[in-house]
């Protein structure tokens, strides 16, 4: 029986890591869309959410069974429900994505290249995606702790969008749609930060069996 | 918190078998406590050491102390069975005596003495009702407890059990011998006893420790590995061992 039920919770993870890829690549083509001006990457990014939702509800479905199969202690109990919970933040990374993407659509082609932190806070929340998913399968305190103190430099480059974008309406007023469109994506991926912290969170439960907000 | 039964560095030999080792526990008062292990980890030996049956099996040593409303049962002045009126005892399979429901349920009281035909009647009610079958057998009460169904049967000897008003009640295993409808009732009539009894009880349904026990004992080899509350010990164990044994990593 154990075995089998081992079978499953690999199956589990191995669906955990996929969605977090399909976060990973959702969050990096709505920045390129962004820095390209691409409104077909935009549209692509959009189509990628529907995928993480299917996700959501494939992994949703494998939890329940376990639940139910093998009525889960300990730390097999944790395991899975954090995956419940990580599943939806990672559904949110997805749904935040495609708000940019749908931003980006009518952006009119312009690229945001003014606003260079946009790109850094993008790059900073891939990885904290990716971190967060590898500590959880490997079940690395460690690593989920410093997403959660990583969190900070995505902030930290937040600060300085917005200054850049402030700086921007002063000098010219007729910026001022674009840039609080841009104001906004730059939230998004703030937001995406804050989800990530979530998801290392539900990690550390995962191991420790304490969940801190 | 106030305790009801506390051991202190109990030890047992069977002959030359060690098979409870330096156990130190101390049961809350009005709670259920599991004591959960696989077999032949002393988890059956430690319940029945409790109420001294254990002194009816030859070669069986023990040391220690187990302190029971301030006195250690062991003690040369205790009354063996008294102690065994205060603490009850309910079997994994159902053993009613071959006779009627009532006189199963009078057989206690009458040998400690009560002889008065409406006590009795009084306490034959109160105790069935206790057990959750009175209705069930309230008109036939002058049948064979042996033609009821195994739950009603486990039920009978519960009721048995509390005619004699104990304070602590023993439970080794009453439902592995049950289907699941007569199981949740069992379980169900263990809840509620808690308000009155203190109930320890023996299971190998690891589900069933969680869904009714406050406390939960993990024995492994003679030792007692982990004892906290079940929530705890069920969601984030502190000992390795009781991990591996409760999520089936065992051997």
């Amino acid at each position: 029986m154990r075995s089998r039920f081992d079978e499953q919770l690999e199956v589990l993870n191995k669906k955990m890591t996929q969605m977090g890829g399909e976060c990973e690549s959702i969050i990096a083509l709505s920045v390129k869309a962004l820095l390209d001006g691409c409104t077909e990457d935009a549209e692509r990014a959009k189509e990628n959410g529907g995928k993480i939702d299917e996700m959501e509800k494939e992994i949703e479905s494998i939890c329940l069974k376990l639940l139910l199969q093998q009525q889960p202690v300990a730390r097999d109990l944790r395991v899975i429900s954090a995956a419940l919970k990580m599943i939806t933040d990672m559904e949110r990374i997805g749904d935040q994505a495609e708000d940019i993407a749908d931003i980006i659509i009518y952006l009119g082609g312009r690229t945001g290249k003014e606003c260079r932190d946009i790109r850094y806070m993008a790059q900073a929340t891939i990885k904290m995606v990716n971190d967060s998913i590898d500590a959880y399968v490997n079940r690395d305190l460690e690593l989920a702790r410093s997403v959660v103190a990583y969190d900070d430099v995505v902030d930290d480059a937040f600060v300085r969008v917005k200054q850049k974008l402030i700086t921007m309406i002063a000098e010219n007023s007729a910026n001022g749609e674009y840039a609080i469109d841009l104001l906004i994506i730059a939230k998004y991926f703030e937001r995406i930060g804050d989800h990530a912290v979530n998801i290392a969170q539900w990690v550390e439960f995962s191991v420790t069996g304490i969940h801190d907000e | 918190m106030s305790y009801i039964v506390t051991t202190e560095k109990l030890n047992l030999w069977y002959g030359e078998t060690h098979a409870l080792k330096d156990i130190n526990i101390s049961i809350p008062k009005n709670s259920i406590t599991a004591l959960i292990g696989p077999s032949g980890c002393g988890k059956s030996t430690f319940l029945r050491t409790l109420n001294r049956m254990n002194d009816l099996i030859q070669n069986v040593s023990t040391q220690g102390k187990i302190i029971y409303n301030g006195q250690d049962i062991f003690d040369k002045n205790v009354d063996v069975n008294e102690l065994r009126r205060n603490v009850g005892m309910v079997f994994q399979k159902p053993n009613p005596f071959p006779m009627s429901i009532y006189d199963n349920i009078a057989y206690g009281p009458r040998t400690h003495g009560i002889t008065n035909r409406a006590r009795l009647d009084e306490l034959v009610e109160e105790s069935l009702r206790g057990a959750a079958i009175w209705d069930e057998v309230k008109d036939r009460l002058k049948k064979n407890a042996l033609g009821l169904s195994g739950g009603q049967q486990q039920r009978i000897c519960i009721a048995r059990a509390l005619a004699v008003k104990p304070e602590v009640l023993l439970m080794d295993e009453p439902t592995s011998a049950l289907d699941p409808i007569s199981t949740s009732r069992i379980e169900e009539l263990i809840l509620n006893l808690k308000e009155k009894y203190t109930i320890i009880i023996v299971t190998h349904n690891m589900q069933q420790a969680v869904r009714i026990s406050d406390n939960t004992a993990f024995f492994l080899l003679g030792e007692l590995i982990e004892f906290g509350e079940t929530e705890k010990v069920f969601s984030y164990p502190k000992d390795k061992r009781t991990e591996d044994y409760i999520t089936g990593r065992f051997g």
